[in-house]
């Protein structure tokens, strides 16, 4: 009974996202066995490769999976979102490439220390953004709607370039796989985050301070938490994030496009966040199902790229899926199921009584 | 206390948040236009600068009143933008294909018609089933951008004669005008679509007001609690704030189609956040409670006056454009952050 009662309420805030998951699974299922299929193939870079719809879903969602970890904590000690992810990611590309080309070319110390400067700069913007809504008690949203509006131009400024193209087995290995090891590489970088980041949470109290920041902060700072402190630590972590996301996207493609790297991510994030069942409002939060909402939003937009939906339309039936999803995660919805449920219930022993 | 000091109190007593950042935002932009006047001379001294920056953003002014009523209820609606396009596709294509007289009006009630169902698709969402506004509104901007390239992925120009005649119509007014070079008087221009986002201001103020609903709103966007517990009937006046902004919205694409007569894809990217931008810069707060769309109407001014002025500045490469209006919107929002901290530490003392 104990065991199943802590089940219960470890699996309760996960429960939608599993079973939207499961029947998005289903769906596919029946509608083509072949869409699981996973075989070895060789890629572009000759390395033997898992390929498979299954295996691209995992790895085009790192990105957003990625971001989505750090959107979670900023949600959860400001009780508001970051919409400049996408346009800081851009800077922190920018700033990756000029340092490369600085340096004269891509070696392993040097995209190092091009990767550090990267997340260092990253880590200020983010901290910009930070400072407005811990210091000055901006709203998370308009704090963040100026680097929205004009990051992508100062990643272009720092660039001067339209689209610089990076050829580099070490982003090669970074963007694709390494030689050897037939898993994209990407899905390792989210593991590693995420293991990070539970590390971070089992051996520190940062994740209490954050959730009770973004529960009362009042409360919290008479408690001994400093508040400033935690919500410019949830930047820092988002900064990295993005950072590393930037990365992975610069690495896919080998070019950085100032206009198209990571966009409209920050859009993604927030839903991410949201349909793992997260408060938009800040507070509680499980990383878990942050992760598990990015990869159902892949996995939507793989599916309808399958069934032969254009680019262009997916965002319609994308919008249609999260209300179904957003309406079966609903308080109102549940708790109408829930007494029809009881009442069912109820009716079927009370004839089993008369009879 | 005698009765007459409480008397002087009242009418001492001081502006309201509101009001102040009101205040604050009308008085950055005649600042701001006095400043261009002086160095940049030119267009600036000109009365069709104003208008045109008014024929240019009417229907941003739109978006932005619609997106206040919904901020000051407390929540939001990010969809407006997208409407925007859906609205713009369906009338071009409708405008397209029916070529009497009759159907500019049927059009108008088409785009009416859009934004009226995404706005009760997302008060119900909003309201009666208490989801999160930003996820609905989110959902509600890819339907909309969805639907539109489902209509059309290229651009569609209107073709219809009666609907042109209607975006070359202007209102003149020639003792605002200007003398030409050639000695001629140029009178000045003003859209229908201007006019339009005029009246809509004004009769938005008097529904947040004069009326109980928007009375409610304030309530509601307040304290929710509260509200609910004076009776009032939380649910439906959010669910009318969502109503009256998807109805704006609507409005808006149809007043976009007037200014540009082509549906696309792309019309009206990201003015969602340029709406909420000016909203705040106007003084509404994304928390609820707190706003006003005299306030929001300046703070289009004042965005598009920025813009404006780096246009016609040595500064006009567009990234030197985001920069700058992105650097100007920060300024703004720690000005207002300042005075408000200001102001709370002078209550408690």
């Amino acid at each position: 009974m104990n065991l199943k009662k802590k089940l219960g309420s470890g699996l309760g805030q996960l429960l939608i996202p599993l079973i939207a998951l499961a029947i998005l699974l289903l769906f596919n299922l029946f509608r083509d066995p072949g869409f699981f299929s996973i075989r070895i193939a060789v890629n572009n870079a000759g390395n033997r490769v898992l390929t498979g719809n299954l295996i691209s879903i995992i790895d085009l969602a790192s990105e957003l999976a990625i971001i989505a970890m750090g959107m979670t904590l900023v949600t959860a000690a400001c009780g508001g979102q970051d919409i400049s992810v996408g346009a800081v990611g851009a800077i922190s590309g920018a700033v990756f490439v000029k340092m490369v080309q600085n340096f004269g070319g891509l070696n392993a110390g040097t995209f190092v220390l091009a990767l550090l400067l990267a997340i260092l700069v990253t880590i200020l913007f983010k901290m910009f953004n930070g400072s407005l809504v811990a210091v000055f008690k901006i709203q998370p949203m308009i704090a963040t709607l100026i680097l929205y509006s004009c990051g992508r131009s100062i990643a272009y400024w720092i660039n001067g370039d339209a689209t610089p193209q990076l050829t580099s087995p070490i982003l090669t290995a970074i963007g694709m796989t390494i030689p050897g090891i037939p898993v994209p590489t990407p899905i390792f970088l989210v593991l590693i985050v995420g293991i990070l980041l539970a590390l971070v949470f089992r051996f520190t109290n940062i994740s209490l301070y954050t959730q009770s920041v973004g529960i009362n902060q009042g409360a919290a700072r008479l408690n001994g938490i400093n508040p400033i402190a935690i919500k410019l630590l949830s930047f820092a972590l988002l900064g990295v994030c993005v950072s590393v996301s930037s990365l992975i996207g610069i690495s896919r493609l080998g070019q950085l496009n100032h206009k198209t790297l990571l966009v409209d991510i920050e859009m993604d994030a927030i839903l991410a966040v949201a349909i793992g069942g997260n408060s938009l409002g800040g507070g509680k939060f499980k990383l878990s199902g942050s992760i598990l909402g990015a990869y159902i939003i892949q996995m939507l937009t793989t599916t309808l790229y399958a069934m032969k939906v254009s680019p262009e339309n997916v965002k319609a039936y994308k919008a249609i899926v999260i209300i179904i999803i957003v309406v079966a995660g609903s308080p109102v919805v549940k708790e109408k199921l829930t007494s029809l449920w009881k009442r069912l219930r109820s009716g079927a022993a009370a004839r089993k009584e008369a009879a | 206390m005698s009765d007459k000091t409480q008397v002087r109190n009242r009418r001492r007593e001081p502006l309201t948040d509101a009001q102040l950042l009101m205040t604050i935002s009308i008085g950055i932009f005649v600042a701001m236009y006095a400043l261009a006047m002086i160095f940049m001379g030119g267009g600036f001294l000109k009365a069709q600068q104003i208008f045109d920056i008014l024929n240019d953003n009417s229907y941003l002014i739109i978006i932005a009143c619609a997106l206040t009523i919904v901020m000051i209820g407390g929540g939001i609606n990010i969809s407006v933008g997208g409407v925007i396009s859906l609205t713009c596709m369906a009338c071009a294509i409708f405008l397209n294909a029916h070529l009497g007289g009759l159907s500019i009006a049927l059009s108008l009630l088409l785009a009416l018609g859009i934004g009226l169902a995404f706005g009760v698709g997302m008060g119900f969402l909003v309201s009666y089933l208490e989801i999160q506004p930003f996820i609905v509104s989110l959902a509600g901007m890819f339907l909309a951008r969805g639907l539109t390239t489902i209509l059309s992925v290229n651009p569609v120009k209107v073709a219809h004669e009666g609907f042109l005649e209607l975006v070359k119509a202007k209102i003149k007014i020639s003792w605002l005008g200007y003398v030409a070079q050639n000695g001629n008087l140029i009178p000045a221009k003003i859209e229908i679509g201007a006019v339009v986002a005029v009246c809509v201001v004004i009769l938005m103020y008097i529904l947040l007001r004069y009326v109980k609903l928007g009375r409610n709103i304030y309530a509601l966007g307040g304290n929710n609690q509260s509200a609910l517990m004076l009776g009032i009937n939380v649910k439906r006046s959010r669910f009318m704030s969502y109503v009256i902004s998807g109805l704006l919205s609507g409005l808006a694409g149809f007043v976009f189609l007037m200014h540009k007569p082509a549906g696309n894809a792309s019309v009206a990217m990201r003015s969602e956040m340029d709406a909420i931008a000016a909203s705040i810069i106007g003084g509404t707060l994304l928390t609820g409670g707190v706003g006003n769309v005299i306030g929001t109407f300046f703070g289009v001014m004042i965005l598009a006056t920025i813009q404006k002025i780096i246009a016609l500045s040595p500064l006009n490469a567009s990234w030197w454009q985001d920069m700058a209006s992105g650097a100007m919107l920060g300024f703004f929002i720690i000005l207002q952050s300042v005075v408000l901290a200001n102001r709370a530490k002078k209550a408690q003392k």
